[in-house]
C-alpha cells in the first residue's frame, strides 16, 4: 500500500500551488492515473480522503481520470489505445512502440478559492 | 508570471490557453479559479532519482534495482554473484525490519548498507540518497539496490537506478507475471530463480516467458539456480555487458 506516500506527494504539490496562487482553500483536485502506473484508484481515493483533513484540501472534491495505455507505433505511426496488456501495435502488430500515456500519474487541475 | 493575466501558470500548453479562456470569459469568477497544473505526482521523487543517477554516473557506477517478492532469492543471488563476478559491487538493502540481509552480505565481504523502512513497502529516491552517504562508490563498479520484497509498490518509484532486474522463483507458482504486470513491465532482465525445483512444481516456464514478452517485448530473460554455477556466471556476464555499454 504505497498509495499513502503518493497522496503525501500529491497533497504537498496541491498546497504549494494553492499558496503560490494566494488561495486559502483547494476545492477540487483532478488527477490522471495510468492503468500501468501501479496505483489502485480506489485505494488512492481512500488515502486522499483520509489525509486531506487538516490541509488546504480538506473537504475538496477528488476526481480521478483513469488513463488507458496509449502507444505510437514507430513502424506505421498509428496512435492506438491498448485494449489488453499486450504491447504490440493493434494496426500492424509491430513491437516497436513508444508509450505516450497510461504508465504515469499526473496532477492535472486544481480549483482554488 | 504569465504576461496575459498575471496568473502563475507559466507552461504555455493547450490546457493553459483553455484555462485562460475560462478565466477571462468569466470575470465574475473572482472567488474560484481553476488552474491547470499537469505535474507528475511523484515529481519530487523523480527529481531526486535523477540526482542519484547523476551521482552514479559521476563515479562510473552502474546502478541496478533488484526487485521481487519476498523470498525469491535476491540476497542469495548477490551472495553467489560475489563468487563469480569479475566486477566489484556494493549493495543498498531495503527491508522493513532487521539488518540480517546486510549481515549476510558483509559476511561475504560485500560492502552493504541497510535501510530499515519501518512500515514502508518500497524504497524511494530519498531513502537511497541517504544510504548513498554510507557507500564508497569509488571502490565499486556496480551498486545494487535490493528493494523491499514486494511485487507492487517498488514498481512505482524511480530510485535512480540505470536498470531493473526482477526475480521470480519457481515455488511462487505460475501467473506472477500476468498478476503483477506493472512490475514486470519495468524489468530489463527477468531472472527465473530456483530453477532446479522445476521438476517438483507444475510450472510452465515457456508460458511465463511468453507473458513477460507481451508486456515487454525486448526483455532479457535468464534461468538461474544456485546449484548451477554457469547460470550465475551468465547473470554476471549480462551485468558486465551492460557496464560496458555505459
Amino acid at each position: 500500500m504505497h498509495e499513502y506516500s503518493i497522496v503525501q506527494s500529491l497533497l504537498d504539490t496541491c498546497e504549494k500551488n494553492a499558496v503560490k496562487n494566494a488561495a486559502t482553500k483547494v476545492t477540487r483536485v483532478v488527477v490522471k492515473i495510468g492503468v500501468m502506473s501501479g496505483v489502485e484508484p480506489d485505494l488512492l481515493k481512500t488515502a486522499f480522503d483520509i489525509f486531506k483533513e487538516n490541509t488546504l484540501c480538506d473537504g475538496c472534491e477528488f476526481i480521478i481520470h483513469i488513463q488507458p495505455i496509449v502507444v505510437k507505433c514507430r513502424v506505421c505511426e498509428a496512435q492506438s489505445t491498448l485494449q489488453k496488456l499486450e504491447y504490440l501495435c493493434p494496426e500492424c502488430q509491430s513491437l516497436e512502440l513508444d508509450v505516450i500515456d497510461g504508465e504515469e500519474m499526473y496532477l492535472m487541475q486544481l480549483e482554488l478559492e | 508570471m504569465c504576461k496575459d493575466c498575471g496568473c502563475s501558470i507559466v507552461e504555455h500548453s493547450h490546457e493553459h490557453q483553455s484555462a485562460h479562456a475560462h478565466l477571462h470569459d468569466n470575470p465574475q469568477l473572482n472567488d474560484k479559479k481553476t488552474i491547470e497544473i499537469i505535474t507528475k505526482i511523484l515529481d519530487k521523487n523523480d527529481h531526486e532519482a535523477e540526482h542519484n543517477r547523476q551521482h552514479f554516473d559521476t563515479h562510473g557506477v552502474l546502478c541496478i534495482n533488484l526487485m521481487s517478492s519476498p523470498g525469491s532469492g535476491k540476497t542469495t543471488l548477490l551472495e553467489y554473484l560475489s563468487e563469480v563476478a569479475d566486477f566489484t559491487f556494493g549493495v543498498i538493502e531495503g527491508d522493513l525490519e532487521t539488518s540480517r540481509d546486510t549481515d549476510r552480505l558483509k559476511a561475504k565481504g560485500i560492502q552493504a548498507h541497510q535501510i530499515q523502512t519501518g512500515s514502508a513497502c518500497h524504497l524511494d529516491a530519498f531513502m537511497v540518497h541517504k544510504a548513498l552517504h554510507h557507500i564508497d562508490l569509488n571502490t565499486i563498479d556496480v551498486c545494487f539496490i535490493e528493494n523491499v520484497g514486494n511485487l507492487v509498490c517498488p514498481a512505482s518509484y524511480d530510485v535512480g537506478s540505470h536498470l531493473s532486474i526482477v526475480l521470480v522463483s519457481i515455488p511462487e507458482g505460475e501467473d506472477k507475471i500476468v498478476k503483477y504486470p506493472v512490475m514486470f513491465r519495468k524489468a530489463d532482465l527477468i531472472l527465473f530463480t530456483k530453477i532446479d525445483l522445476l521438476p517438483y512444481f507444475e510450472y510452465d516456464i515457456a508460458k511465463e516467458k511468453e507473458m513477460a514478452r507481451k508486456l515487454r517485448p525486448n526483455v532479457d530473460i535468464l534461468e538461474v539456480s544456485t546449484k548451477d554455477e554457469e547460470s550465475l556466471k551468465k547473470v554476471a556476464q549480462w551485468i558486465r555487458f551492460k557496464m560496458e555499454m555505459r
